[in-house]
Protein backbone atom coordinates (compact mmCIF):
# COMPACT_ATOMS: atom_id res chain seq x y z
CA UNK A 1 0.00 0.00 0.00
CA UNK A 2 3.23 2.29 0.47
CA UNK A 3 4.69 4.14 -2.05
CA UNK A 4 8.05 2.01 -2.62
CA UNK A 5 7.95 -1.47 -3.72
CA UNK A 6 7.08 -4.12 -1.89
CA UNK A 7 9.89 -6.00 -2.48
CA UNK A 8 12.93 -3.27 -1.43
CA UNK A 9 11.28 -2.83 1.74
CA UNK A 10 13.18 -4.55 4.12
CA UNK A 11 11.37 -7.82 5.84
CA UNK A 12 10.01 -7.47 9.57
CA UNK A 13 8.91 -11.18 10.21
CA UNK A 14 9.63 -14.27 9.23
CA UNK A 15 8.16 -17.50 10.32
CA UNK A 16 9.66 -20.46 9.15
CA UNK A 17 8.44 -24.25 9.23
CA UNK A 18 6.35 -23.11 12.66
CA UNK A 19 4.12 -26.26 14.58
CA UNK A 20 2.36 -25.99 17.94
CA UNK A 21 0.53 -28.50 19.45
CA UNK A 22 -1.62 -27.95 23.00
CA UNK A 23 -1.19 -31.33 24.56
CA UNK A 24 -2.28 -33.63 21.61
CA UNK A 25 -4.24 -30.98 18.94
CA UNK A 26 -1.43 -29.85 16.16
CA UNK A 27 -2.70 -26.40 15.94
CA UNK A 28 0.23 -25.20 13.26
CA UNK A 29 1.81 -27.53 10.79
CA UNK A 30 4.66 -25.44 9.27
CA UNK A 31 3.63 -22.17 9.09
CA UNK A 32 5.51 -20.15 6.94
CA UNK A 33 5.09 -16.35 6.43
CA UNK A 34 7.23 -12.94 5.44
CA UNK A 35 5.59 -9.54 6.71
CA UNK A 36 7.88 -6.62 5.45
CA UNK A 37 7.80 -3.13 7.01
CA UNK A 38 5.23 -1.61 6.20
CA UNK A 39 3.12 -4.02 4.87
CA UNK A 40 -0.13 -5.16 5.77
CA UNK A 41 -0.79 -9.19 5.97
CA UNK A 42 -4.12 -10.31 5.96
CA UNK A 43 -5.09 -13.80 7.58
CA UNK A 44 -8.06 -15.38 6.84
CA UNK A 45 -9.80 -19.03 6.78
CA UNK A 46 -11.94 -20.92 9.40
CA UNK A 47 -12.16 -20.88 12.79
CA UNK A 48 -10.07 -23.27 14.62
CA UNK A 49 -7.21 -23.02 11.14
CA UNK A 50 -4.85 -21.76 13.73
CA UNK A 51 -4.93 -17.98 12.52
CA UNK A 52 -5.00 -16.21 16.10
CA UNK A 53 -2.26 -18.58 17.28
CA UNK A 54 0.54 -17.50 14.28
CA UNK A 55 -0.40 -14.07 16.03
CA UNK A 56 0.38 -14.91 19.39
CA UNK A 57 3.58 -16.85 18.02
CA UNK A 58 5.03 -13.66 17.14
CA UNK A 59 4.63 -11.74 20.09
CA UNK A 60 5.81 -14.93 22.08
CA UNK A 61 2.87 -15.50 23.96
CA UNK A 62 2.78 -19.01 22.62
CA UNK A 63 5.81 -21.33 22.17
CA UNK A 64 6.16 -23.00 19.16
CA UNK A 65 7.74 -26.58 19.35
CA UNK A 66 9.42 -26.00 15.97
CA UNK A 67 10.40 -24.11 13.83
CA UNK A 68 12.18 -20.23 13.71
CA UNK A 69 10.34 -16.83 14.11
CA UNK A 70 12.48 -13.63 13.74
CA UNK A 71 10.86 -9.99 14.23
CA UNK A 72 13.81 -7.57 13.42
CA UNK A 73 17.09 -8.82 14.60
CA UNK A 74 14.88 -11.11 17.67
CA UNK A 75 15.06 -14.87 17.44
CA UNK A 76 11.94 -15.32 18.86
CA UNK A 77 12.03 -18.99 19.07
CA UNK A 78 15.25 -18.42 20.77
CA UNK A 79 13.85 -16.80 23.75
CA UNK A 80 13.31 -19.21 26.97
CA UNK A 81 11.96 -16.70 29.40
CA UNK A 82 9.06 -14.59 29.94
CA UNK A 83 11.84 -12.28 31.09
CA UNK A 84 13.33 -12.52 27.78
CA UNK A 85 9.94 -12.16 25.63
CA UNK A 86 9.27 -8.99 27.16
CA UNK A 87 11.37 -6.57 25.35
CA UNK A 88 10.23 -8.12 21.86
CA UNK A 89 6.16 -7.55 23.33
CA UNK A 90 7.47 -4.15 24.35
CA UNK A 91 7.74 -3.66 20.50
CA UNK A 92 5.07 -5.47 19.18
CA UNK A 93 1.13 -4.35 19.87
CA UNK A 94 -1.81 -6.64 20.26
CA UNK A 95 -5.69 -5.99 19.61
CA UNK A 96 -8.33 -8.44 21.03
CA UNK A 97 -11.25 -9.82 19.59
CA UNK A 98 -12.80 -8.72 23.37
CA UNK A 99 -10.95 -5.52 23.35
CA UNK A 100 -9.65 -6.64 27.17
CA UNK A 101 -9.47 -3.14 28.06
CA UNK A 102 -8.27 -2.69 31.98
CA UNK A 103 -12.15 -2.12 33.48
CA UNK A 104 -10.55 -0.59 36.66
CA UNK A 105 -8.66 2.77 34.64
CA UNK A 106 -9.99 5.40 32.49
CA UNK A 107 -9.30 5.26 28.86
CA UNK A 108 -6.50 7.66 29.25
CA UNK A 109 -4.76 5.82 32.29
CA UNK A 110 -5.72 2.91 30.20
CA UNK A 111 -3.52 3.98 27.45
CA UNK A 112 -0.59 6.08 29.34
CA UNK A 113 -0.32 2.97 31.55
CA UNK A 114 2.02 0.60 29.50
CA UNK A 115 4.28 4.12 28.68
CA UNK A 116 4.41 5.11 32.33
CA UNK A 117 5.18 1.51 34.30
CA UNK A 118 6.87 -0.36 31.41
CA UNK A 119 8.88 2.19 28.83
CA UNK A 120 9.39 4.36 31.77
CA UNK A 121 8.08 7.47 29.53
CA UNK A 122 7.40 10.75 31.99
CA UNK A 123 3.90 11.43 32.46
CA UNK A 124 3.36 14.70 30.51
CA UNK A 125 4.82 13.46 27.34
CA UNK A 126 2.80 9.96 27.67
CA UNK A 127 -0.56 12.19 28.46
CA UNK A 128 0.17 14.32 25.20
CA UNK A 129 0.75 11.12 23.00
CA UNK A 130 -2.14 9.56 24.59
CA UNK A 131 -4.43 12.65 23.85
CA UNK A 132 -2.90 12.57 20.18
CA UNK A 133 -4.07 9.29 19.60
CA UNK A 134 -7.61 9.50 21.06
CA UNK A 135 -7.72 12.24 18.49
CA UNK A 136 -7.00 9.61 15.98
CA UNK A 137 -9.35 7.27 16.76
CA UNK A 138 -12.15 10.16 16.92
CA UNK A 139 -12.08 9.83 21.03
CA UNK A 140 -11.09 12.88 22.05
CA UNK A 141 -14.24 13.78 24.22
CA UNK A 142 -13.52 10.29 26.04
CA UNK A 143 -10.31 10.29 28.01
CA UNK A 144 -12.38 10.47 31.55
CA UNK A 145 -15.11 7.58 30.85
CA UNK A 146 -13.92 3.96 31.99
CA UNK A 147 -14.32 1.38 29.42
CA UNK A 148 -18.03 0.05 30.80
CA UNK A 149 -19.21 3.28 29.75
CA UNK A 150 -18.43 2.79 26.33
CA UNK A 151 -19.80 0.78 22.96
CA UNK A 152 -17.97 -2.24 21.61
CA UNK A 153 -16.88 -0.22 18.78
CA UNK A 154 -15.60 2.76 21.04
CA UNK A 155 -13.82 0.03 23.45
CA UNK A 156 -11.96 -1.45 20.14
CA UNK A 157 -10.51 1.71 19.35
CA UNK A 158 -9.51 2.68 22.39
CA UNK A 159 -7.51 -0.75 22.60
CA UNK A 160 -6.33 0.08 19.21
CA UNK A 161 -4.91 3.49 20.77
CA UNK A 162 -3.44 1.75 24.12
CA UNK A 163 -1.83 -0.39 21.45
CA UNK A 164 -0.36 2.12 19.64
CA UNK A 165 1.11 3.52 22.83
CA UNK A 166 4.16 2.22 22.74
CA UNK A 167 5.06 3.21 19.35
CA UNK A 168 4.87 -0.38 18.28
CA UNK A 169 7.12 -1.43 14.75
CA UNK A 170 4.51 -4.08 14.14
CA UNK A 171 0.26 -4.18 15.57
CA UNK A 172 -1.36 -7.58 15.11
CA UNK A 173 -5.11 -7.17 14.96
CA UNK A 174 -6.97 -10.36 16.13
CA UNK A 175 -10.49 -10.53 15.18
CA UNK A 176 -11.21 -6.98 16.30
CA UNK A 177 -14.48 -6.93 14.35
CA UNK A 178 -15.53 -10.15 15.49
CA UNK A 179 -17.28 -9.35 18.87
CA UNK A 180 -18.77 -5.86 17.16
CA UNK A 181 -22.27 -5.92 16.23
CA UNK A 182 -22.37 -4.68 12.37
CA UNK A 183 -23.01 -0.59 13.01
CA UNK A 184 -19.86 -0.44 14.58
CA UNK A 185 -17.54 -2.52 12.51
CA UNK A 186 -17.26 0.40 10.49
CA UNK A 187 -15.82 2.71 12.75
CA UNK A 188 -13.41 0.34 13.56
CA UNK A 189 -12.38 -0.58 10.51
CA UNK A 190 -12.33 3.21 9.30
CA UNK A 191 -9.39 3.76 11.84
CA UNK A 192 -7.52 0.73 10.80
CA UNK A 193 -7.37 1.42 6.87
CA UNK A 194 -5.96 5.03 8.04
CA UNK A 195 -3.43 3.61 9.93
CA UNK A 196 -2.30 1.15 7.58
CA UNK A 197 -2.05 3.94 4.99
CA UNK A 198 -0.14 6.16 7.08
CA UNK A 199 2.35 2.96 6.85
CA UNK A 200 1.89 1.34 10.17
CA UNK A 201 2.97 -2.68 9.60
CA UNK A 202 0.38 -5.02 10.48
CA UNK A 203 -1.05 -8.48 10.83
CA UNK A 204 -4.69 -9.00 11.06
CA UNK A 205 -6.67 -11.92 11.25
CA UNK A 206 -10.01 -11.02 9.94
CA UNK A 207 -13.06 -12.11 8.57
CA UNK A 208 -14.16 -8.89 6.85
CA UNK A 209 -12.92 -9.92 3.13
CA UNK A 210 -13.59 -6.91 1.59
CA UNK A 211 -11.71 -4.85 4.11
CA UNK A 212 -8.91 -7.55 3.62
CA UNK A 213 -9.32 -7.39 -0.22
CA UNK A 214 -9.15 -3.52 0.01
CA UNK A 215 -5.90 -3.07 2.48
CA UNK A 216 -3.63 -5.53 2.53
CA UNK A 217 -0.50 -6.04 0.66
CA UNK A 218 -1.10 -10.19 0.71
CA UNK A 219 -3.44 -12.28 2.01
CA UNK A 220 -3.24 -15.72 3.16
CA UNK A 221 -5.60 -18.41 3.47
CA UNK A 222 -5.27 -20.84 6.45
CA UNK A 223 -6.94 -24.31 6.93
CA UNK A 224 -5.76 -27.34 9.28
CA UNK A 225 -2.96 -25.57 10.42
CA UNK A 226 -1.43 -25.03 6.83
CA UNK A 227 -1.04 -21.90 4.83
CA UNK A 228 -2.96 -23.14 2.14
CA UNK A 229 -2.74 -20.40 -0.58
CA UNK A 230 -1.52 -17.10 -0.39
CA UNK A 231 -1.21 -14.26 -2.53
CA UNK A 232 -2.14 -10.31 -3.55
CA UNK A 233 -5.77 -9.92 -1.99
CA UNK A 234 -6.51 -9.66 -6.17
CA UNK A 235 -5.17 -13.19 -7.03
CA UNK A 236 -6.35 -15.06 -4.05
CA UNK A 237 -10.34 -13.51 -3.60
CA UNK A 238 -10.98 -13.66 -7.58
CA UNK A 239 -8.08 -16.05 -9.44
CA UNK A 240 -7.68 -18.62 -7.11
CA UNK A 241 -7.98 -21.71 -8.62
CA UNK A 242 -8.39 -23.59 -5.68
CA UNK A 243 -12.55 -24.29 -4.64
CA UNK A 244 -11.96 -24.35 -1.21
CA UNK A 245 -11.12 -20.96 -1.22
CA UNK A 246 -14.01 -19.76 -3.59
CA UNK A 247 -16.79 -21.92 -0.87
CA UNK A 248 -15.35 -19.78 1.64
CA UNK A 249 -15.01 -16.38 0.72
CA UNK A 250 -18.38 -17.15 -1.16
CA UNK A 251 -20.16 -18.75 2.20
CA UNK A 252 -18.83 -15.60 4.15
CA UNK A 253 -19.96 -13.11 1.96
CA UNK A 254 -23.51 -14.20 2.31
CA UNK A 255 -22.59 -15.31 5.81
CA UNK A 256 -22.07 -11.46 7.09
CA UNK A 257 -26.19 -11.34 7.76
CA UNK A 258 -26.38 -15.54 9.37
CA UNK A 259 -23.36 -14.19 11.06
CA UNK A 260 -25.34 -11.50 13.17
CA UNK A 261 -28.10 -13.69 14.19
CA UNK A 262 -25.62 -16.14 15.21
CA UNK A 263 -23.92 -13.68 17.57
CA UNK B 1 -39.13 3.81 73.91
CA UNK B 2 -38.09 7.12 73.26
CA UNK B 3 -34.85 5.43 71.50
CA UNK B 4 -36.74 4.01 69.05
CA UNK B 5 -39.33 6.71 68.21
CA UNK B 6 -36.27 9.19 67.79
CA UNK B 7 -34.42 6.51 65.28
CA UNK B 8 -37.50 5.65 63.08
CA UNK B 9 -37.83 9.15 62.17
CA UNK B 10 -34.04 9.23 60.19
CA UNK B 11 -35.28 8.01 56.94
CA UNK B 12 -32.09 6.80 55.78
CA UNK B 13 -31.53 4.66 58.45
CA UNK B 14 -34.77 3.20 58.70
CA UNK B 15 -33.84 0.50 56.25
CA UNK B 16 -30.86 -0.44 58.23
CA UNK B 17 -31.10 -2.94 61.70
CA UNK B 18 -28.17 -1.71 62.59
CA UNK B 19 -29.73 1.39 64.62
CA UNK B 20 -32.69 -0.40 65.91
CA UNK B 21 -30.78 -3.41 67.46
CA UNK B 22 -28.57 -1.02 69.20
CA UNK B 23 -31.38 1.00 70.43
CA UNK B 24 -32.97 -1.71 71.27
CA UNK B 25 -29.76 -2.86 73.20
CA UNK B 26 -29.78 0.78 74.81
CA UNK B 27 -33.69 0.32 76.03
CA UNK B 28 -32.65 -3.21 78.02
CA UNK B 29 -30.14 -1.42 79.39
CA UNK B 30 -31.97 1.52 80.54
CA UNK B 31 -34.76 -1.15 81.63
CA UNK B 32 -32.81 -3.18 83.60
CA UNK B 33 -31.16 -0.63 85.71
CA UNK B 34 -34.06 1.03 86.67
CA UNK B 35 -34.87 -2.40 88.21
CA UNK B 36 -31.46 -3.39 89.53
CA UNK B 37 -30.13 0.20 90.52
CA UNK B 38 -27.64 -1.36 92.71
CA UNK B 39 -26.04 -3.51 90.30
CA UNK B 40 -26.04 -1.00 87.44
CA UNK B 41 -24.26 1.71 89.67
CA UNK B 42 -21.31 -0.94 90.49
CA UNK B 43 -21.36 -1.43 86.90
CA UNK B 44 -21.00 2.38 86.32
CA UNK B 45 -17.81 2.23 88.49
CA UNK B 46 -16.47 -0.73 86.82
CA UNK B 47 -16.76 1.26 83.10
CA UNK B 48 -13.71 2.82 82.84
CA UNK B 49 -11.64 -0.57 83.34
CA UNK B 50 -13.76 -2.08 81.30
CA UNK B 51 -13.30 0.28 78.91
CA UNK B 52 -9.77 0.07 79.22
CA UNK B 53 -9.76 -3.91 78.57
CA UNK B 54 -12.01 -3.37 75.26
CA UNK B 55 -9.31 -0.98 74.10
CA UNK B 56 -7.24 -3.56 74.36
CA UNK B 57 -9.65 -5.94 71.66
CA UNK B 58 -9.68 -3.33 69.98
CA UNK B 59 -5.61 -2.89 69.13
CA UNK B 60 -5.26 -6.31 69.40
CA UNK B 61 -7.82 -6.77 66.40
CA UNK B 62 -6.42 -3.78 64.15
CA UNK B 63 -2.39 -5.31 64.42
CA UNK B 64 -3.90 -8.89 63.80
CA UNK B 65 -5.65 -7.34 60.51
CA UNK B 66 -2.83 -5.22 59.27
CA UNK B 67 -0.12 -8.12 59.88
CA UNK B 68 -2.08 -10.67 58.46
CA UNK B 69 -3.37 -8.53 55.38
CA UNK B 70 0.45 -7.59 54.88
CA UNK B 71 1.48 -11.62 54.96
CA UNK B 72 -1.77 -12.86 53.51
CA UNK B 73 -1.57 -10.91 50.38
CA UNK B 74 2.07 -12.05 49.97
CA UNK B 75 1.52 -15.49 50.76
CA UNK B 76 -1.36 -15.18 48.20
CA UNK B 77 0.65 -14.16 45.41
CA UNK B 78 3.56 -17.16 46.66
CA UNK B 79 0.39 -19.59 45.97
CA UNK B 80 0.06 -18.33 42.54
CA UNK B 81 3.17 -18.60 41.35
CA UNK B 82 3.80 -20.61 38.18
CA UNK B 83 7.09 -22.38 39.78
CA UNK B 84 6.14 -25.32 42.29
CA UNK B 85 8.71 -24.58 44.28
CA UNK B 86 7.54 -21.31 45.32
CA UNK B 87 3.73 -22.26 45.83
CA UNK B 88 4.28 -25.34 47.38
CA UNK B 89 5.38 -23.46 50.74
CA UNK B 90 2.97 -21.28 50.74
CA UNK B 91 -0.21 -23.92 50.09
CA UNK B 92 1.20 -25.65 53.03
CA UNK B 93 1.28 -22.69 55.36
CA UNK B 94 -1.96 -21.59 54.32
CA UNK B 95 -3.85 -25.63 54.75
CA UNK B 96 -2.26 -25.62 58.09
CA UNK B 97 -3.04 -22.42 59.62
CA UNK B 98 -6.37 -22.55 58.29
CA UNK B 99 -7.14 -25.39 59.86
CA UNK B 100 -5.75 -24.73 63.15
CA UNK B 101 -8.05 -23.32 66.25
CA UNK B 102 -7.16 -19.75 67.01
CA UNK B 103 -6.90 -20.63 71.07
CA UNK B 104 -3.43 -23.06 70.23
CA UNK B 105 -1.91 -20.54 68.26
CA UNK B 106 -2.48 -18.42 70.99
CA UNK B 107 -1.23 -20.48 74.27
CA UNK B 108 1.76 -21.60 71.31
CA UNK B 109 2.56 -17.79 70.48
CA UNK B 110 3.09 -17.24 73.78
CA UNK B 111 4.83 -19.77 74.93
CA UNK B 112 7.04 -19.89 71.89
CA UNK B 113 8.58 -16.46 71.86
CA UNK B 114 10.65 -15.02 74.82
CA UNK B 115 9.08 -12.68 77.15
CA UNK B 116 11.57 -9.58 76.09
CA UNK B 117 14.61 -9.77 73.17
CA UNK B 118 18.09 -8.81 73.53
CA UNK B 119 19.12 -6.28 70.68
CA UNK B 120 22.70 -5.00 70.80
CA UNK B 121 22.44 -5.34 74.46
CA UNK B 122 19.30 -3.24 74.99
CA UNK B 123 16.29 -5.53 76.32
CA UNK B 124 12.87 -4.95 74.93
CA UNK B 125 10.04 -6.42 76.46
CA UNK B 126 7.62 -8.69 74.48
CA UNK B 127 4.17 -8.25 75.75
CA UNK B 128 1.64 -10.78 75.92
CA UNK B 129 -0.66 -8.48 73.99
CA UNK B 130 2.09 -8.39 70.75
CA UNK B 131 2.38 -12.34 71.55
CA UNK B 132 -1.50 -12.87 71.38
CA UNK B 133 -1.84 -10.77 68.15
CA UNK B 134 0.80 -12.81 66.09
CA UNK B 135 -1.22 -16.01 67.55
CA UNK B 136 -4.41 -14.42 66.03
CA UNK B 137 -2.72 -12.79 62.86
CA UNK B 138 -1.44 -16.10 61.18
CA UNK B 139 -4.63 -18.02 61.05
CA UNK B 140 -6.02 -14.22 59.44
CA UNK B 141 -3.11 -14.50 57.33
CA UNK B 142 -3.59 -17.76 55.58
CA UNK B 143 -7.52 -16.97 55.17
CA UNK B 144 -6.61 -13.51 53.36
CA UNK B 145 -3.70 -15.77 51.63
CA UNK B 146 -6.83 -17.83 50.03
CA UNK B 147 -8.93 -14.40 49.78
CA UNK B 148 -6.37 -12.78 47.44
CA UNK B 149 -5.68 -16.03 45.61
CA UNK B 150 -9.96 -16.65 44.98
CA UNK B 151 -10.22 -12.84 44.15
CA UNK B 152 -7.19 -13.15 41.52
CA UNK B 153 -8.29 -16.28 39.84
CA UNK B 154 -11.71 -14.84 39.26
CA UNK B 155 -10.00 -12.07 36.89
CA UNK B 156 -10.62 -13.41 33.15
CA UNK B 157 -7.36 -14.31 31.95
CA UNK B 158 -7.94 -12.35 29.18
CA UNK B 159 -6.77 -9.42 31.59
CA UNK B 160 -3.28 -11.30 32.17
CA UNK B 161 -3.00 -11.61 28.24
CA UNK B 162 -3.70 -7.91 27.78
CA UNK B 163 -1.11 -6.95 29.88
CA UNK B 164 1.89 -9.63 29.00
CA UNK B 165 1.12 -8.92 25.54
CA UNK B 166 2.01 -4.75 26.52
CA UNK B 167 5.31 -6.62 27.90
CA UNK B 168 4.15 -6.70 31.76
CA UNK B 169 5.58 -9.09 33.65
CA UNK B 170 4.04 -11.58 35.80
CA UNK B 171 4.75 -8.85 39.26
CA UNK B 172 4.01 -5.80 37.01
CA UNK B 173 0.61 -7.19 35.68
CA UNK B 174 -0.45 -8.64 39.46
CA UNK B 175 0.17 -5.09 41.28
CA UNK B 176 -0.78 -2.71 38.20
CA UNK B 177 -3.95 -4.55 36.63
CA UNK B 178 -4.98 -7.57 38.47
CA UNK B 179 -4.95 -6.63 42.69
CA UNK B 180 -6.82 -3.21 41.64
CA UNK B 181 -9.61 -5.25 40.25
CA UNK B 182 -9.54 -7.47 43.10
CA UNK B 183 -10.03 -4.81 45.67
CA UNK B 184 -14.25 -4.70 45.22
CA UNK B 185 -14.47 -8.92 45.65
CA UNK B 186 -11.82 -8.68 48.64
CA UNK B 187 -13.90 -6.14 50.81
CA UNK B 188 -16.30 -7.96 51.93
CA UNK B 189 -15.11 -11.51 53.10
CA UNK B 190 -11.89 -9.29 54.45
CA UNK B 191 -14.24 -6.88 56.64
CA UNK B 192 -16.33 -10.79 57.87
CA UNK B 193 -13.19 -11.81 58.90
CA UNK B 194 -12.08 -8.54 61.12
CA UNK B 195 -15.31 -9.50 62.60
CA UNK B 196 -14.51 -12.45 63.65
CA UNK B 197 -10.75 -11.70 64.80
CA UNK B 198 -12.28 -9.20 66.87
CA UNK B 199 -14.47 -11.62 68.71
CA UNK B 200 -11.38 -14.08 68.72
CA UNK B 201 -9.37 -10.98 70.95
CA UNK B 202 -11.51 -12.31 73.99
CA UNK B 203 -9.33 -15.29 73.72
CA UNK B 204 -6.05 -13.25 74.81
CA UNK B 205 -7.84 -13.39 78.28
CA UNK B 206 -6.43 -17.38 78.59
CA UNK B 207 -2.99 -16.22 78.12
CA UNK B 208 -2.75 -13.31 80.92
CA UNK B 209 -3.62 -10.39 78.06
CA UNK B 210 -5.82 -7.75 79.95
CA UNK B 211 -8.33 -7.06 77.84
CA UNK B 212 -12.40 -6.78 77.89
CA UNK B 213 -12.95 -10.50 78.90
CA UNK B 214 -9.99 -10.46 81.82
CA UNK B 215 -11.22 -7.21 82.97
CA UNK B 216 -14.81 -8.53 83.18
CA UNK B 217 -13.24 -11.43 85.39
CA UNK B 218 -11.52 -9.13 87.55
CA UNK B 219 -14.60 -6.83 88.39
CA UNK B 220 -16.82 -10.35 88.90
CA UNK B 221 -13.63 -11.78 91.71
CA UNK B 222 -13.79 -8.21 93.29
CA UNK B 223 -17.68 -7.57 93.89
CA UNK B 224 -18.60 -11.19 94.36
CA UNK B 225 -21.84 -10.55 93.07
CA UNK B 226 -23.97 -12.99 91.38
CA UNK B 227 -26.42 -10.53 89.59
CA UNK B 228 -23.23 -8.11 89.12
CA UNK B 229 -20.94 -11.12 87.25
CA UNK B 230 -24.51 -11.98 85.10
CA UNK B 231 -24.55 -8.86 84.98
CA UNK B 232 -20.60 -7.65 83.69
CA UNK B 233 -20.48 -10.76 81.17
CA UNK B 234 -23.92 -9.11 79.46
CA UNK B 235 -21.99 -6.22 79.44
CA UNK B 236 -18.63 -8.05 77.69
CA UNK B 237 -21.25 -9.45 74.97
CA UNK B 238 -22.86 -6.31 74.30
CA UNK B 239 -19.86 -4.24 73.71
CA UNK B 240 -18.24 -6.91 71.57
CA UNK B 241 -22.19 -6.99 69.41
CA UNK B 242 -22.11 -3.54 69.23
CA UNK B 243 -18.60 -3.37 67.65
CA UNK B 244 -19.17 -6.48 65.92
CA UNK B 245 -22.49 -6.15 64.39
CA UNK B 246 -22.08 -2.42 61.86
CA UNK B 247 -19.42 -4.19 60.97
CA UNK B 248 -21.12 -7.32 59.50
CA UNK B 249 -24.24 -5.43 58.48
CA UNK B 250 -21.85 -2.88 56.48
CA UNK B 251 -19.96 -5.96 55.08
CA UNK B 252 -23.29 -7.37 53.81
CA UNK B 253 -24.37 -4.16 51.90
CA UNK B 254 -21.35 -4.04 50.44
CA UNK B 255 -22.00 -7.77 49.13
CA UNK B 256 -25.22 -7.29 48.05
CA UNK B 257 -24.15 -3.55 46.43
CA UNK B 258 -21.25 -5.79 43.93
CA UNK B 259 -23.73 -8.59 43.71
CA UNK B 260 -25.62 -6.81 41.33
CA UNK B 261 -23.00 -5.22 39.52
Amino acid sequence: MTESKREERAILVKMEDVHLAFGQTQVLKGIDLEVRKGDAVSIIGPSGSGKSTILRCINGLVTPQRGSITVGQTAVHELKSEAERIPLRKRIGIVFQQYNLFPHLSVLENIVIAPVRIQGVGRPEAERHARELLARVRLSDKEHAYPGELSGGQQQRVAIARALAMRPELVLFDEVTSALDPETVGEVLAVIRELVADGLTSILVTHEMRFAEEISDEVLFTEGGRIVERGSPASLFHNSSNPRIHSFINGLGSGAKTRESAL
Amino acid sequence: MLNILTFSRVPSLASSTVLPVLGGIAVAGLLWSFFEPESAATLLVWTPYLARGFAMNILISICAIALGSLVGLILGALELSPRALIRFPALVYVQIFRNAPHLVLIFATTYIFPFEILVAGLRIPFPDWIKATIGLAIPASAHIAEIVRGAVQSIPTAQWEAAAGMGFSRSQTLRWIILPQCIKRVLPPWMNLYASISMGTALASLVGVNELLHAATDASTAVQRTDFTVAVYLTVLVWFFVYCYPVARFTQNLERRFAVR
